[in-house]
């Protein structure tokens, strides 16, 4: 069992979960002192020791049906969900006699009846049957699933689903009521064909070899260019949450410098008490030196995505500084300020820049020169000695002139210039990137992929 | 290696003569308990606050706002029929009001009291006394682990307090005492129950979680919600309950700027019975919706989503 533990651990910190030493000697303790048998107190016994943060459940829940799963068909463990384990074989084996619209009548039924186990029954015998697993493939099951989804029909089901609960003449209200319980139960059925398929896929091949295979990504941890769709949803939901958590982190730094210069007046009002001797010295209060951010975003299709997210969360912190202004461009330059102060959720007003900013110029290829001189041309006598700039982009010039001398006027004018490009290091002036022209102007250039690197960027402004 | 009980190694260390029965024989038991007490937890809830029990270690409750995060530590110390010892974090929260403070008063009126006419009484003894259990207040924690009687000490929204405030805790969570200075190291007479919970306005300091069994709490699922409603809304029909909880379901998938929380469904049930409605309308959504949202932009992009109409 403890080696059991020890490698899965060794996988959880693989992932980029952090265990200590001390945890992982309580999870053992833990261990001890429950019966482990009990499937559902095992799990939470590891989740509650190990897993300190809420973003981590998934990646921990992945994890833990890898390394734990095979346990199920030994026989003892998890008997409550699946009394009938060895039934469930047999149905498997049965199943070619019986045919698909059999299967899916049967599943149907579950899903209306909401039936656990029978749809925990459909899913085994569904994979049996249309999931086609090859023993020894080095896959992670992503198209097993696929294949096994595609040949049930789930979307007519859930259209079937839907229309069963409705009266005659329903109102939008209940309609929308009953298609979401649909889906729900209908993506609950998913998780456990997707399960059925890695408990599988456990037995073929041993577990810390699939954990790698379907390994999480941690949601701070997506490389934000090369997301996927779902990824970038998790991004997304993951975005709210940081951005509070900096606005407080930023305003609270703020108020903990709490020293001025020396107020005179008051000290020597206070020094009276102390026969004129000013034991006490007393400070004025901080100036709240809020500093003003001008955002100017790459927007074409490689990077587009970095910026939206970049241009999302400086909005939404937007009360920590004195203002914010962001541009966007790709040959050419539009402000889009004005969508962010029109709609209070950043999220909608990142939406309307792919629609309403005029950015395209010539032909729809970056060119950060123009871009540059665009700005520095319009928008140089507006910038002051308390403004920080940041550029988002790859500086991939598509071959077109620098024209660096423009970006050294900003530079000139402004509290500081920062450049984050959401490539990787060693990418950097390859190709027709052309960084390291900008970055001799620039007070720092960093690389920023993923949620960590620009919560830790944007902590640090002031 | 011998497998040691925690708490019996705890007890122990803390010099304690006895140890205390566990308090719960099984989740599932817990699980009843807390039921009766009209708190209806998920089998995470369950089994993670059984575990804090065997295991002697506080629990670290996270999620969002009005999951019944606090009433979780209320609802067990009703069931144990323990006094609940309740600090309320807050931004500069220190020492002394989190862990104790001495009466000076007291000591000044101990040092001007005691000096009889003319007899010079020898310092040495008179700051041994004054330095005394008896010239100490006790704030939430020192109470908590000073009490005889059984306890639960709630640790409130502990993610309000700045990082290095979080250093006071650090002791009591993992030893069970408090030291203080000029009088030695406080034990725990018994081992209270411990919770913690946070909102995730910022991330705890690894030394905390670490010391901690972390539970997350989210919201409930359907049937779930179902059954809080039904126990905590005297006199709500059961099919009116279970389309509050579908509403707020749909709710909670939409991208909103703050989702209802538990508290807001429950406000929003007892709004219904005392308007006397046993089946929700779309009318009757619409003019109470400011119960459970409470942004503007969250109500027309609700009105307009969920019911296909402009507010």
């Amino acid at each position: 069992m403890l080696d059991l533990l020890s490698s899965f651990i060794g996988e959880l910190r693989t992932v980029g979960i952090s265990v200590s030493m001390s945890e992982t000697v309580d999870a053992a303790r833990a261990l001890e002192t429950i019966d482990v048998a009990d499937r559902a107190l095992f799990r939470s016994a590891l989740c509650a020791t190990l897993v300190k943060s809420g973003d981590h459940l998934s990646a921990f829940d992945t994890a833990f049906d890898v390394f734990f799963a095979h346990r199920r068909l030994d026989g003892d463990v998890d008997t409550e969900l699946v009394p009938d384990a060895g039934a469930r074989d047999a149905g498997a084996r049965d199943s070619p006699e019986r045919s698909g619209a059999q299967l899916g009548q049967q599943l149907f039924d579950a899903l209306r009846e909401n039936n656990v186990r029978a749809m925990r029954q459909s899913a085994a015998e569904a994979v049996a049957r249309y999931g086609g697993v090859e023993p020894g493939r080095p896959v992670g099951g992503a198209y097993y699933l696929y294949r096994t989804l595609r040949q049930l029909e789930l979307e007519e089901m859930e259209r079937r689903l839907v229309g069963l609960s409705l009266a005659a003449n329903p109102d939008a209200l209940s309609e929308r009521l009953a298609s979401d319980d649909a889906h729900q139960r209908v993506e609950h059925f998913k998780t456990m064909v997707a399960t059925e398929i890695r408990e599988q896929l456990v037995q073929d091949r041993g577990a810390a070899a699939l954990a790698e295979s379907v390994r999480e990504t941690l949601p701070e941890d997506i490389d934000v260019m090369h997301a996927n769709r779902e990824e970038l949803a998790q991004l997304e939901r993951a975005l709210r949450p940081l951005s509070r958590k900096l606005a407080v982190r930023l305003a609270r730094r703020r108020r903990r410098r709490h020293r001025g210069p020396v107020d005179l007046r008051h000290t020597v009002r206070s020094s009276l008490s102390t026969g004129g001797v000013p034991i006490d010295v007393r400070f004025k209060p901080p100036r709240p030196a809020k500093p003003e951010i001008v955002v100017i975003a790459d927007v074409s299709g490689s990077v587009a995505s970095f910026a939206r997210f970049t241009l999302h969360l400086v909005h939404a912190i937007s009360s920590q500084f004195s203002q914010v202004r962001s541009f966007v461009f790709v040959d050419g330059l539009d402000e889009v300020t004005h969508l962010f102060a029109e709609s209070d959720d950043p999220a909608v007003a990142v939406e309307r820049i792919s629609a309403e900013a005029d950015v395209v110029a010539v032909d729809g290829h970056s060119d950060y020169g123009r871009a540059l001189s665009i700005f520095a041309q319009r928008y140089a006598p507006e910038l002051t000695r308390r403004t920080t700039v940041l550029i988002l982009g790859d500086a991939r010039n598509n071959y077109h002139p620098a024209r660096a001398e423009a970006l050294e006027e900003i530079a000139h004018r402004v509290k500081a210039l920062y450049w984050l490009n959401p490539e990787p290091v060693n990418y950097w002036n390859s190709g027709d990137s052309i960084l390291s022209v900008y970055a001799a102007h620039c007070d720092a250039v960093l690389e920023c992929r993923t949620l960590r690197q620009l919560e830790t960027f944007v902590g640090g402004l002031n | 290696m011998s497998a040691l009980d925690p708490r019996e190694e705890l007890a122990r260390r803390l010099g304690l003569a006895e140890v205390a029965p566990v308090r719960f024989a099984s989740p599932e038991e817990l699980r009843v308990r807390l039921a009766q007490q009209d708190y209806l937890s998920s089998e995470a809830i369950s089994s993670v606050t059984f575990l804090a029990d065997r295991l002697a270690k506080p629990v670290l409750v996270e999620g969002p706002a009005g999951t019944g995060k606090t009433a979780l530590a209320k609802a067990v110390a009703d069931a144990l029929g323990a006094r609940l010892i309740r600090l309320q974090c807050y931004e500069g929260l220190d020492e002394s009001k989190a862990l104790y403070e001495w009466n000076y008063r007291k000591q000044l009126l101990r040092i001007q009291a005691g000096r009889p006419e003319g007899s010079a009484e020898v310092w040495s003894e008179l700051e041994e006394d004054i330095f005394a259990e008896e010239f100490l207040l006790t704030r939430p924690l020192l109470e908590a682990i000073t009490a005889s009687e059984p306890v639960v000490l709630l640790i409130d929204e502990v993610d309000r307090v700045e990082l290095e405030t979080e250093a006071l805790l650090l002791e009591i969570l993992s030893e069970y005492q408090v030291s203080i200075p000029e009088l030695g190291t406080l034990t725990a007479r018994q081992i209270p129950m411990v919770f913690l919970t946070s909102n995730n306005t910022r991330e705890l300091s690894e030394a905390l979680k670490r010391r901690c069994l972390y539970l997350h709490v989210g919201y409930p699922d359907v049937a779930r919600e179902r059954d809080i409603i039904l126990s905590r809304v005297p006199g709500i029909a059961t099919a009116l309950a279970e389309q509050i909880s579908q509403v707020v379901r749909t709710l909670r998938l939409m991208d909103l700027k703050k989702a209802p929380s538990v508290s807001e469904t429950l406000d929003w049930a007892r709004t219904l019975v005392i308007l006397g409605r046993d089946e929700l309308g779309e009318d009757l959504v619409v003019e109470t919706l400011h119960i459970l949202l409470k942004y503007q932009s969250d109500i027309e992009k609700a009105t307009r989503e969920i019911l296909g109409r402009a507010s």
